[in-house]
């Protein structure tokens, strides 16, 4: 399974790299929404993607709603990372166009569950 | 296991070590050859102030500083005339390398675990201390340095 | 994972810096909308990264501070410069609870609870909502609200359920995948499922992106209905969902149509590999198409099994969506790489050895006697060149900009000016001027003593400033910046100058000279560097933390620099330090003493002379000392002090170093002869051999022998002073 994993944290970046690789999924990495798509431009079309809200130059909102308007990505499943866990949180993920949330910190099998769940 | 040894007396067993046989005042030592790093002639050491006579000072091993000890003196023998021959075998102990200067390499010999001997309690000379083990090769008593204690005490602070 | 927890303490520390830069931004009016953002940002990774590790202290209050940040970015409240002042506190913290926290030291929470109590006090009544929120913060895991794997452990009979599912278009505009959904529920127990298709409509006019299919299942679980929501929980709210339980646990029903035993190992068609697009809803279709509807199955020669989302029934429009920001104010980061420092000293080292080898070439093309214009000696020429272009790109990657350093000390003026008191204003310039890190690191105490002093002793209060005609707020600037080889840093208080009457007159009264002593102004400032001078008479709890500047010059002087001070009476002081860029190699004088070659650092040598017959007296018996502009200095011979010889008979016409100790001190140090005076690359001694007292450290010169390097300070202190052959002292060992 190849994942993109969109996080402006370093911390972030490398706890999902260890968790996915873990889980023996490939795991591509970008550090900002702008830089997450030029990543997905460069890739075979992930079967998941994974991104963090707050981030500088764009951030996931924007970038969801950038993926989801190209036709070839509108199916990917993308889990947003957050730290909010209020209902609010998920109303918002969901209306940008996410499939589902992972509140950070998150636990690494929840995680991988959680793809699982989205992306078989 | 294709021994075409030229050693006839080596032994189906692992146990043999390695040693590098060596003459220092006349006397044969010999240290454990793993610990050898490498063997090179004498060169003019800068001495270092305030230390033990037995430190002949540090060399530039390309590069690296590298004291230099002098070890009849370590050993505690009267001093020989002063010979360039002088051999300087560079081992390596734990984190540290030293040179020691010999008077000359002899020999390198495998012995096996059995033929070495503990050297027996000697109370009158210091020599004890830095020997480890006894062998005899070709009637010849060869003494194992124990190198940890001929290590110059580093820990000591001004002179 | 204890690499990464590494990373994220690394990361805290950049996060922090772009915390301050941004605060600091805020305060000086220049922020932009997008500063606020990275402050909220940092803070926000910060607390993100905190969680995962489990550091709850650090996540509580990284909590509170992000709060009050989010309430400034949505506008509801101000970043005045009282908000900002206690932002910074809240920055200062953050970056104490960083630091407690990779260093496994406790948090005393009343260091806290103070500015907690402000930030509520700011964010007025949403504070107490946000406390509550912030217990509910605590979540180690995921948001998946699942009583889950502890609930009902009675596997005697396992309840079974009847889950109803209907998606609805906005679950596969979102990419769930409803398949994916039924394999993660049948890792919950057995479970046969039954595809309802009342709704389904004739093939012709199948249209994916409607939902038309209707899942029921059976699934027999110990794990309660929780775990089953937990499956749904993405798609809550998207579809229609009844989970109820059944009542007997029997599985019944439709055993016609049981798909269950196929599920595992679910058939995956081929297009689902790349599932990413339409294929896997057509698969899910495929294999859930009940047999009853043999004819609504797919022919491969028959139109193309449309998609969910092909025609894309405009999709509800993102509410938040901002645009891709390009706005000038976001920087790309630099793109780096981050290495061990070991593997950079390896490097630093290896340079070394090139230098010192090629030093050796070029001496034996020398002595080879080849023409000057031979092709070897221009190669050389130019290969010399290379080495010290490497040599100094390999010492500029251990350098780092200060500006780590000078945030540590805005922090310090912030803390040392509330504390007593006073209005004052720091002002860095330079801050990307690079240093050794090591430099870095061993700068922090020095210049943190020097910036209390500059708040603590060298502005006036505010009252004083003011009836002096300047404003009440004083202003300390710190500055960096590389000049002729060596950076230079200054401290500099626009205050009230050195008082140097006062400074004279303490150090007579302490002793330190003797009260006849004409001093230039020069010669007065430099008795503040003197060890006990420190004014005693106006400890503050600030400054006089039992260091004085004596301490700071030595620790300047531990790392090769100097320091200097100018000051002008009601204007302020200034305090310049000049170092060197690196620690690996060293401006020395090769000097010779009874046949040995040895390398005194340049920086502590005040001047060279030759001593004539007139500058020698006779001390005590065994010792001289050397007149000096009629201040009498001590005659020490190097090669006595060494060990190497025994002490001169006459000293007249041998050349001395007169050199500094670091309280002021001096020495006048004889040496045989001077040979040189050059740059060396340092060589430890102290691993290979141990500490060897009066010397610092080796090196090796262009013949490839080792010279030590001199540690003045140490030889001077260790001296015996001896410079008068007594046969009958016992000789000192060689």
């Amino acid at each position: 399974m190849q994942v993109l994993a969109v996080d402006d944290s370093r911390t972030m970046r490398d706890m999902v790299r260890l968790t996915l690789t873990g889980a023996g999924i490939d795991a591509h990495l970008a550090e900002d929404g702008i830089h997450g798509l030029e990543v997905l431009e460069d890739m075979v079309p992930p079967d998941a993607i994974i991104t963090d809200i707050n981030m500088p130059r764009m951030d996931g909102f924007g970038f969801i709603d950038a993926v989801r308007s190209q036709e070839k990505y509108k199916g990917i499943p993308i889990l947003v990372l957050t730290t909010e866990s209020a209902d609010d949180m998920k109303t918002r993920a969901r209306q940008a166009g996410a499939t589902g949330w992972i509140v950070k910190p998150f636990d690494p099998q929840k995680l991988v569950k959680a793809l699982k769940m989205v992306a078989g | 296991m294709t021994d075409t040894s030229k050693t006839p007396d080596i032994h189906k067993d692992g146990d043999e070590i390695e040693l590098l046989s060596f003459l220092v005042g006349g006397q044969d030592y010999s240290v454990d050859i793993m610990s050898v790093r490498e063997i090179r002639g004498g060169a003019q050491a800068t001495s270092l102030p305030h230390s033990p006579s037995y430190v002949r000072g540090v060399i530039n091993l390309r590069g690296a500083v590298l004291p230099i000890m002098d070890l009849a003196k370590r050993l505690g023998m009267q001093e020989e005339q002063k010979n360039d021959r002088n051999v300087i075998i560079v081992v390596a102990v734990g984190e540290r390398t030293v040179g020691l200067m010999v008077d000359a390499v002899s020999d390198i010999l495998s012995i096996s675990e059995e033929d070495m001997q503990p050297p027996p309690e000697m109370r009158a000379d210091q020599n004890r201390n830095f020997v480890s083990a006894l062998t005899i090769v070709n009637d010849r008593m060869i003494r194992v340095l124990d190198l940890n204690a001929v290590m110059p005490e580093t820990n000591e602070e001004a002179a | 994972m204890a690499e990464i927890k590494a990373s994220f303490f690394i990361e805290c520390d950049e996060l922090l810096e772009s915390l301050q830069d941004g605060l600091q931004l805020m305060d000086d009016g220049e922020a932009d909308s997008e500063t606020v953002n990275v402050v909220f940002r940092a803070v926000h990774s910060i607390k993100g990264g905190a969680g995962a590790f489990g550091l709850d202290d650090l996540v509580k209050f990284a909590h509170r501070f992000e709060t009050a940040m989010d309430d400034v970015r949505s506008d509801k409240l101000e970043a005045t410069h009282d908000v900002l002042k206690l932002f910074f506190q809240c920055g200062d913290i953050l970056a104490d609870l960083v630091r407690e926290a990779r260093d496994d030291s406790p948090h005393d929470p009343s260091s806290t609870a103070q500015v907690l109590n402000e930030i509520d006090a700011l964010l007025g009544s949403s504070a107490e909502e946000e406390a509550e929120e912030e217990v509910e913060f605590q979540p180690m895991t995921l948001s998946l609200d699942l009583p889950g794997i502890d609930a009902d452990p009675t596997p005697a009979s396992e309840p079974s359920y009847t889950i109803v599912f209907e998606p609805e278009n906005e679950l596969y505009n979102l990419g769930n995948e409803p398949l994916f959904l039924l394999r993660a529920l049948r890792e919950l127990g057995d479970m046969i499922v039954t595809c309802e298709t009342v709704s389904l409509p004739d093939l012709d006019q199948l249209s994916v992106e409607t939902g038309t299919m209707v899942w029921t299942i059976q699934l027999t679980t110990s794990e309660g209905e929780g775990a089953i929501k937990e499956v749904f929980d993405f798609v809550d709210g998207i579809c229609r969902l009844e989970i109820t339980e059944n009542t007997p646990p029997t599985a019944y029903l439709l055993p016609d149509i049981d798909l269950a035993p196929e599920l595992p190992p679910l058939p995956m068609p081929p297009a689902a590999e790349n599932l990413s697009l339409e294929a896997p809803s057509a698969a899910a279709e495929n294999t859930f198409l009940p047999p009853q509807l043999p004819e609504a199955q797919p022919s491969p020669s028959g139109p193309p099994p449309a998609t969910y989302s092909k025609p894309k029934q405009a999709a509800p429009a993102p509410v938040n969506k901002p645009a891709p920001k390009t706005s000038g104010g976001a920087t790309t980061p630099r793109a780096t790489v981050r290495v061990d420092l070991h593997r950079i000293d390896r490097l630093v080292n290896l340079v070394g050895e090139i230098v010192i080898n090629q030093a050796m070439l070029t001496q034996s093309v020398e002595e080879a006697g080849l023409p000057p214009n031979s092709t070897v000696r221009t190669g050389l020429e130019e290969f010399l060149q290379l080495t010290r272009d490497i040599q100094e790109s390999v010492m500029m990657i251990r350098a780092q900009p200060v500006k780590s350093l000078f945030q540590r000390m805005s922090r310090i003026v912030r803390e040392s000016s509330a504390d007593i008191g006073k209005d004052v204003r720091l002002k860095t310039e330079g801050e990307n001027t690079e240093v050794d890190k090591t430099v870095i690191e061993r700068l922090a105490d020095p210049l943190t003593h020097m910036i209390r002093n500059a708040v603590d002793h060298g502005l006036e209060s505010n009252a004083e400033r003011e009836a002096s005609g300047k404003s009440a707020t004083g202003n300390v600037h710190l500055t960096a910046m590389h000049r002729s080889g060596r950076v230079v840093i200054e401290v500099s208080d626009d205050g009230a100058g050195i008082n140097r009457e006062k400074v004279h007159q303490i150090a007579v009264e302490k002793g330190l000279v003797p009260p006849d002593l004409q001093l230039t102004d020069t010669e007065i400032d430099n008795l503040l560097f003197l060890p006990g001078f420190s004014t005693a008479k106006e400890v503050s709890n600030l400054s006089g933390r039992g260091v004085g500047m004596d301490v700071v010059r030595s620790a300047i002087q531990a790392l090769g620099g100097r320091i200097s001070i100018t000051s002008e009476r009601g204007k302020g002081t200034t305090f310049s330090i000049s170092l060197p860029l690196t620690l690996a190699v060293l401006d020395g004088m090769i000097i010779s003493v009874a046949k040995e070659t040895l390398v005194v650092p340049l920086n502590s040598i005040l001047e060279t002379l030759t001593l004539t017959p007139s500058d020698l007296l006779e001390f005590g018996p065994e010792t001289h000392v050397v007149n000096i502009r009629n201040t009498f200095v001590p005659l020490l011979d190097l090669g006595a002090e060494l060990g190497y010889r025994e002490p001169l008979s006459d000293y007249s016409g041998t050349v001395v170093l007169l050199i500094m100790q670091e309280d002021g001190s001096r020495a006048a140090v004889v040496v045989d002869a001077i040979e040189d005076q050059r740059q060396v690359v340092i060589k430890g001694l102290q691993d290979s051999y141990g500490r060897v007292p009066g010397i610092a450290a080796a090196t090796i010169l262009g013949d490839g022998k080792i010279a030590l390097i001199l540690d003045p300070v140490d030889l001077i202190t260790q001296s015996s002073g001896r410079t008068r052959p007594s046969s009958n002292l016992e000789k000192i060992a060689g």
